[in-house]
């Protein structure tokens, strides 16, 4: 960690000038831009580049602080940065949450939003910045300081003992006792009560966990925190497992909440719901924050931008390398989740060689589904065509074999094993192929060779190839899958989220590479949260809502606000309840892209609700 | 950031250069403190107590026993290796060597055949036992997610009373001359497997198999780092997503490092049976498959750090005779291989971090001092 170099704060960082990255059109990445890098833009210092960009689409967005602001605000983080080794996960971090209000923290996933509420909640100490409760600077070496500091932190996945009744549950760890050894369940009975009806909870304290539906349960989560003394609540991703009706609910126990003088931190990536319960919104974006905005001065729209970046690429002339030849086409392809609900419904596309099908939609609309029916990974119905092969059956080895190359999306989980050397990284996803194996062996040479040829041609930073993959940082890391999945002549190139995580240098590198490589044949389907380099690298785009594909989208005429608005799609079953949302709705209707009817049911859909 | 303490626990993380040197011997100075203490609180003196070990211990018949013995649990931890690289814990190695070794020696009774064809049968009958043995275990996790060490610790219960039922006079069992016990048909010399008279001063010989063994860690070390099957398997080992998503069958690999982890856990009752008893009778050795495991943690999966730490436990085990001759309790062996197990696995676990953060530091600075580049941020 000490080896990172050092920035100093709120400098403008000029990224991604290395020597040797090529970049051909990097420079207007919105990261590029110094001041929304570098600045905290939540200060009242003054305009940023990405509310710039909002305003010049629209010249509604308030972004100073609250001026009616009266007390010191609840929690206030300064300048916090947050190191890991490689990577800097939150950078720069200004928040400031007011006593008595939903905060929502808003961004996409791996923007850096955990790493943020793991510091406040004493999980990470930051490398730098402070933190301050209620007016005073604290330091917080594990969550029990927090939770002294009266933070509490509802997690997403729950963390109850199925086999104890709500009250064993609410008190272990913090039993009161009645006079040495026994543990007074009266009184906490009582404290249980007083605090569940004081908020609405309505908590039964005897019954069984296990007998507890989902919104039950999370309501036991925050009457713990509660019980514990919290005054400031941090919710991560707290409507994640709720069904729409359950979210209702939860919304209005948060309102009774802060009613009572509570604060609560709201993390989460779903605009309608934010839009619908929050008073403040915070927006990270690659670890840093971008932007603070009231819910009634945005659109879900405007805020999508604000999350992904919303700056258009600089206009190039681009050649299209499109042929006639289909390398995969997908025919019908339905994917079920565990509860037997489509994740993936009828989806159908083709990508011919020397093309790149770009794939729009917020995370979790069905893109991974989608990606790993594609390999192989998870079963699914349909057809999946690989050149003139009908691949369906194949599992994922020969898939691989067959000419899929594979960028995963979770590049830790799926594209790397982190504690072995580079050279053996290489095999991996190739251990059937020279030269990394000859018959049954592993060919020791040939795929060090190799791998040292990856690590030249694709400007892999590292000391050498007998490091373990942990030691890189997570663009060095990408550019070395990027380049084995490159070898070995793929026909077809899954890429999911290429460039996430990765600095802005690495990221146009990866961009040159897909670029060559669709210039010579290779067919691209890209997934991506990053409008730009969907708007960018696309020959082709479609829309994914709800695990189907709603609209096709020309990538040469349409706008990264079109695109982000075909993608929300505005939240058709969670009631928006403020103004915020609607707008946004009914403006995406009014601009939809080439495919207006499919696009503007959705919209419509959301703007009746409204 | 990454490995989990249980993959670091498995040797599958590996250590290079001097600090692979310097995790055991930081394991070895702990021990020896932690047994002098033990040693001096009850009464005895620690040096001369090592005094007597060594002096024990280095007499030609007990090297022979020391040698003899080293070779059971050498295999008997490869056995346990083969399923920890896969993360597997195969706790039945007990169970499978036990069944293997009864039904292997009762075949081997039965039949007449020329020498080197009688040891080949009794072998590869004790291999598939073995093997069968451990894909019950191994069928019960891909089809039903049962784990395997619920499954193969209830498995050796199964082969206890399995083999109890076999080896009665009614089934497999014949009565041993001159005694009450009972056991197996005696194996004809023609399926016994010769030993060697490696030790001058002894009448003792060494197991033959030691040969058998020193071939099974060969094996070991090519398979896992030569082979692709074997490369399959450490990755499934080091990362099921990512072993998934690079296309290997998962569920295959279980059942097959299952079978295999079974058949060399059949043969770690060979020695004893084809070397030195030739019949498997009611004090057959009994416990092996839980030395194995001790033994595989110590060695950390490596093949030569299992000869290494099978060597020390076996010696700790035939010297610590000596002790209570001189009114040392004998127990005091079993608080030292507690402890050396416990000790190495603290001291990787601590040159591990070490290694870990300096390697990063090493790399990034390295990396700032070449091409300063541009930070990224998100995770």
């Amino acid at each position: 960690m000490s080896g990172d170099r050092p920035r100093s704060r709120g400098s403008p960082p000029r990224p991604a000038q290395g020597p040797s990255s090529p970049r051909r059109r990097g420079s207007s990445r919105p990261e590029g831009h110094p001041s929304s890098a570098g600045e905290p833009v939540a200060a009242p210092a003054g305009p940023s580049a990405a509310n710039d960009a909002v305003r010049t689409q629209e010249d509604a967005i308030s972004t100073p602080p609250s001026p009616e602001t009266p007390a010191e605000p609840a929690v206030e983080l300064r300048g916090i940065t947050k190191r890991f080794p490689g990577v800097v996960a939150n950078r720069d971090i200004a928040l400031s949450v007011r006593h008595g209000d939903v905060h929502a923290i808003v961004g996409e996933n791996g923007a850096g939003k955990s790493t943020l509420m793991k510091i406040l909640y004493g999980m990470q100490r930051p490398d730098e910045g402070e933190i301050l409760v209620n007016g005073s600077p604290v330091a917080f070496r594990s969550p029990a300081d927090a939770i002294a500091a009266g933070i509490g932190m509802v997690h997403q996945h729950f963390m109850l003992a199925d086999n104890l009744t709500v009250l064993e549950n609410i008190i272990l760890g913090s039993e009161p006792r009645a006079g040495g050894v026994g543990i007074d369940f009266r009184a906490a009975r009582r404290k249980i009560k007083e605090i569940s009806d004081a908020y609405g909870l309505g908590v039964r304290p005897d019954v069984m966990v296990e007998d507890l539906g989902v919104g039950a349960r999370q309501r036991v989560e925050i009457l713990k925190v509660l019980y514990r003394g919290a005054r400031i609540l941090i919710l991560d991703e707290p409507t994640a497992v709720l069904v729409p009706q359950e979210v209702d609910e939860l919304f209005d126990n948060l309102r009774g909440l802060v009613r009572e003088g509570l604060t609560i931190i709201f993390i989460s990536h779903k605009l309608d719901e934010v839009l619908s319960v929050a008073d403040a919104i915070t927006v990270i974006r690659r670890g840093t924050t971008v932007a603070s905005v009231k819910p009634g001065d945005v659109t879900a729209r405007q805020l999508a931008e604000l999350m992904v970046g919303s700056e258009l690429p600089s206009p190039e002339t681009r050649e299209s390398t499109v042929t006639g030849e289909v390398a995969l086409a997908v025919r019908g392809l339905t994917v079920r989740g565990a509860d037997g609900r489509a994740v993936v419904e009828d989806v159908s596309f083709q990508i011919h060689k020397g093309e790149v099908l770009g794939v729009a939609g917020v995370e979790g609309n069905g893109q991974a589904e989608l990606v790993e029916a594609i390999m192989g990974m998870r079963p699914s119905d349909g057809v999946v065509t690989l050149g003139d092969a009908d691949v369906s059956a194949w599992p994922t080895l020969r898939r691989r074999e067959g000419g899929i190359g594979y960028i995963p999306e979770d590049r830790h989980r799926h594209g790397l094993l982190l504690e072995a050397p580079l050279w053996e990284n290489r095999i991996l996803g190739h251990q059937t192929r020279r030269p990394n194996v000859r018959g049954p062996w592993i060919d020791r040479a040939g795929a060090r060779a190799d791998t040292q040829r990856i690590v030249d041609a694709y400007d892999v930073r590292t000391p050498g190839i007998d490091v373990d993959a942990a030691a890189l940082s997570g663009g060095n890391q990408q550019k070395l899958i990027v380049g084995r999945e490159m070898s070995g002549d793929p026909v077809v190139l899954v890429a999911s989220h290429p460039t996430r995580g990765v600095d802005v240098g690495a990221q146009a590198a990866i961009w040159d590479h897909l670029r060559a490589a669709r210039a010579a044949g290779l067919a691209v389907l890209l997934i991506s949260a990053d409008l730009d380099e969907l708007i960018g690298l696309s020959d082709s785009l479609k829309v994914i809502l709800r695990g189907r594909m709603v609209a096709d989208v020309d990538p040469r005429s349409v706008t990264p606000e079109r695109l982000g608005s075909a993608m929300t799609g505005a939240g058709d079953d969670t009631p928006v309840r403020r103004g915020g949302a609607a707008p946004s709705a009914t403006g995406a209707r009014d601009d939809a892209g080439p495919s207006p009817d499919q696009h503007g049911a959705a919209g419509s859909r959301a703007g009746e609700e409204a | 950031m990454s490995s989990t303490f249980a993959d670091r626990l498995l040797g599958r993380v590996r250590l290079g250069g001097l600090l692979a040197l310097a995790a055991p011997l930081l394991a070895i100075v702990f021990a020896a403190l932690v047994t002098s203490i033990v040693l001096v609180l009850t009464g005895s003196p620690p040096l001369g107590t090592l005094a007597l070990l060594v002096d024990y211990g280095s007499q030609p018949r007990t090297i022979v026993m020391i040698v003899n013995l080293a070779t059971t649990y050498y295999i008997s931890a490869l056995a346990v290796a083969i399923g920890f690289r896969m993360n597997l814990f195969n706790i039945g190695v007990d169970g499978q060597y036990r069944l293997a070794a009864l039904i292997a020696a009762a075949v081997g009774g039965a039949l007449v055949l020329p020498a080197p064809l009688h040891i080949l049968v009794i072998v590869l009958v004790a291999v598939a036992v073995g093997g069968l043995w451990a894909s019950l275990a191994g069928l019960l996790k891909v089809t039903r997610g049962v784990s395997e060490v619920i499954s193969t610790i209830m498995l050796n219960a199964i082969a206890t009373g399995f083999g109890a039922w076999l080896l009665t006079t009614d089934r497999l069992a014949v009565a041993v001359s001159g005694s009450n016990n009972i056991g197996t048909k005696p194996i004809p010399p023609s399926g016994q497997f010769p030993g060697f008279s490696l030790v001058p001063g002894t009448q003792a010989k060494v197991f033959g198999f030691v040969v058998i063994a020193v071939v099974l860690g060969v094996a070991y070390h090519v398979l896992f780092n030569r082979t692709r099957f074997g490369f399959d398997m450490r990755a499934t080992g080091q990362s099921e997503a990512a072993a998934v998503a690079s296309g290997v069958n998962v569920k295959k690999m279980v059942l097959v490092s299952m079978i295999l982890s079974g058949a060399v856990a059949g043969l770690v009752g060979m020695p004893q049976l084809l070397g030195a008893s030739y019949s498997y009778s009611l004090d057959f050795p009994t416990g092996l498959g839980f030395t194995g495991i001790a033994i595989a943690l110590l060695g950390r999966n490596n093949p030569v750090g299992i000869a290494i730490g099978a060597l020390l436990w076996s010696f700790l085990d035939n010297s610590s005779d000596i002790l209570d001759l001189e009114g040392i309790p004998k127990e005091i062996v079993i608080i030292m291989q507690g402890t050396i197990v416990l000790s190495v696995i603290i001291a990787y676990e601590l040159v591990h971090r070490y290694r870990l953060a300096a390697e990063q530091r090493r790399v990034s600075r390295e990396l700032s001092t070449a091409a300063p580049a541009p930070e990224g941020a998100g995770v």
